[in-house]
């Protein structure tokens, strides 16, 4: 089948919601992914994210609003929606009684592909994952980094259109990280229509070309990573460290410079289009900070802006 | 797709073209697991068990083994010189064969529906991963069921084939008793299955089910002696128990137990519908829980 560059979007949320009892786990979402897009669902823990993707996997039921995935609703048509995914868990779920190589024939098996298919695809695809080494290896002698490259391989066995994948690198060390980024970005380039949750926000930033951040079950900001960060901060941060117990009082002081000012405990942010124009200004107010640091203003900003700086949970 | 330099190795194929050989569409992957979905699950479950099938031989042909001497030759010789005819005429020995028989299948139903049941749900969570395929959740039941009675076909047929080298199967229609045990294991292990997927927690159920349940069901079934020498108060336990209508039907097969053709309906109606209980009930107990 020839996927259309303008056609409609392969996932389709309106007003999505699912409740438990009272609770709102997702309250109400809308949102549309087109063909080859990389989409992420940013937000803290308990924010939604996994229960959407959950829904859009066609394992779990919403309570109300309408869902389809590549037009079809996954409530109607489970198996055909879940045919056409593949799904990297936020918790791994292999078989550790199985070696490497028969967990991806096994799952291959639920899509009914032959043997014929599977056993050069398995093959190619340990390869990809590079686990090579481990092919006859049991699970259980893997590392976390290995397993989540081992449940990325099998979510691609039956060579998706759409990855749905949920916190791919929560757990792992940098190392591990950057070659999954590797690995999802070759998937990207070669037009898989990507669906993560996370919340690294640097993660968002290498692999999402658009992004949605939800809390509390709802979206409150949608765009790309530079749009959101435009949109919900300012180009440049100021970071100043006067010492733990100053960092409040001295705030009054630095009032009106910059675009906003925000004192934590062990700093004050200033938000401002020019950084090293803020610094000047409260050297010129005879401040001398402890530490300065002019940078780049981050999603992370944005995140935190948004979702606010209390823990969730 | 690209034109490819055909000497490019394996791995430079699958880094820069992860999708070389070309599934078959999804169309026809959803097709073919609906129909044949059950079958896909039971195949994982039976690789899985493959890796341990030293340790379920060992046990399948051990377990019969130690009863049959212990009981059957140990104890039988004892209670043959004493109570001779208290059995229907027959040896002791072909008295307790079909009940060890189907006490053996009750038991291996009663370990398959218990922690792998946990484990697809809790612990290793193995459940989860066809459960995100095209496979819906009967299917998974179904898999784990259609595994699970594979393995107590070849573990009872191995018991029967002991039985028979022991001489305690005398009648022809003795090799009858195999699926009867097997349906015994089931209408035991379905509805357990059913409990087992509703245990969010373990803390010790498994553990008194086999205390409390398949202990009992072993020793007051008829298993060592017939039903009616127990006081009446206790027979109920046999009345309700999967294992004496197995055991009775095992011994109107194995060595000709006068059992009234009724009854002999009666018993296999009670074995299947109880079976047919325990397998909708899990059914719906695992749509409720993996569809959360």
């Amino acid at each position: 089948m020839p996927t259309l560059p303008a056609g409609p979007p392969v996932i389709s949320a309106q007003q999505l919601s699912k409740h438990y009892g009272d609770f709102k786990a997702v309250d109400g979402i809308s949102f549309e992914v087109p063909a080859g897009e990389s989409f992420g669902l940013l937000g803290p823990n308990g924010a939604g994210k996994s229960t959407t993707m959950r829904m859009i996997g066609g394992v779990s039921q919403r309570t109300s609003g309408q869902l389809t995935i590549m037009g079809l609703d996954p409530e109607e048509h489970g198996p055909e929606v879940r045919a056409h995914l593949g799904v990297v868990p936020q918790q791994d779920n292999l078989d550790e009684e199985l070696k490497v190589r028969d967990n991806l024939l096994v799952y291959g098996r639920y899509f009914g592909l032959p043997m014929s298919y599977l056993k050069p695809k398995a093959d190619e695809l340990l390869e990809f994952a590079q686990l090579t080494d481990k092919a006859s290896a049991k699970v259980d002698a893997l590392s976390g980094g290995m397993k989540r490259r081992l449940t990325i391989a099998r979510s691609l066995i039956n060579e998706p259109k759409i990855l749905l994948l949920d916190e791919p690198t929560t757990g792992l060390d940098p190392q591990a990280r950057h070659i999954l980024w590797d690995r999802l970005f070759r998937l990207k380039e070669s037009g898989v229509t990507l669906i993560l949750t996370t919340h690294y926000m640097d993660e968002a930033e290498q692999l999402c070309d658009r992004l949605v951040v939800v809390d509390k079950g709802q979206i409150m900001a949608e765009g790309s990573p530079a749009q959101l960060i435009r949109d919900h901060s300012t180009r440049e941060v100021l970071e100043l460290r006067f010492g733990s117990e100053r960092n409040t009082t001295v705030a009054a002081d630095l009032q009106g410079i910059g675009d906003r000012l925000e004192p934590l405990p062990d700093r004050v942010l200033i938000y401002t289009h020019d950084g090293e124009a803020a610094l000047e200004e409260v050297t010129a107010r005879g401040l001398r900070p402890i530490t300065s640091l002019v940078r780049r203003s981050s999603l992370e900003d944005v995140f935190l802006r948004l979702t606010g700086r209390s823990l969730v949970d | 797709m690209t034109d490819r330099d055909p000497a490019a190795s394996v791995q430079d194929a699958a880094v820069n073209q992860p999708y070389r050989l070309h599934a078959h569409k999804p169309e026809v992957s959803a097709r073919r697991a609906r129909a044949f979905g059950s079958w896909y699950y039971a195949e994982h479950v039976l690789r899985s068990m493959n890796s341990y099938k030293w340790t379920l031989l060992a046990s399948s042909v051990g377990t019969p083994v130690m009863y049959l001497f212990a009981m059957g030759i140990g104890l039988a010789t004892l209670v043959d010189q004493n109570a001779a005819g208290a059995f229907g005429g027959v040896s002791y020995l072909a008295f307790i064969a079909p009940a060890l028989l189907a006490s053996a299948t009750i038991m291996i139903a009663a370990t398959e529906f218990t922690y792998p049941v946990m484990d697809g749900f809790k612990w290793r969570r193995v459940y989860y991963g066809p459960h995100a395929s095209p496979l819906n959740t009967d299917q998974i039941v179904n898999g784990h069921v259609i595994a699970v009675t594979a393995r107590l076909t070849a573990s009872t047929i191995i018991y029967f084939l002991i039985v028979a080298a022991f001489g305690a199967s005398p009648s022809l229609t003795g090799a009858a008793v195999i699926p009867v045990a097997v349906l015994s294991g089931l209408a035991f292990g379905l509805p357990l299955m059913a409990y087992s997927a509703s245990v969010e927690e373990d803390k010790g159920q498994f553990a008194l089910v086999m205390r409390f349940i398949v202990t009992p069901l072993f020793l007051f079934s008829g298993t060592f002696f017939p039903l009616d020498t127990l006081p009446v108060f206790l027979r109920w336990i046999g009345w309700i128990s999967p294992l004496w209508h197995g055991t009775e039907l095992g011994r109107a097969l194995t060595y000709g137990y006068d059992l009234p053709v009724w009854l002999a309906v009666v018993h296999v109606l009670f074995l299947v519908v109880l079976a047919a209980i325990g397998l909708r009930l899990a059914r719906s107990v695992y749509a409720r829980r993996l569809g959360k």
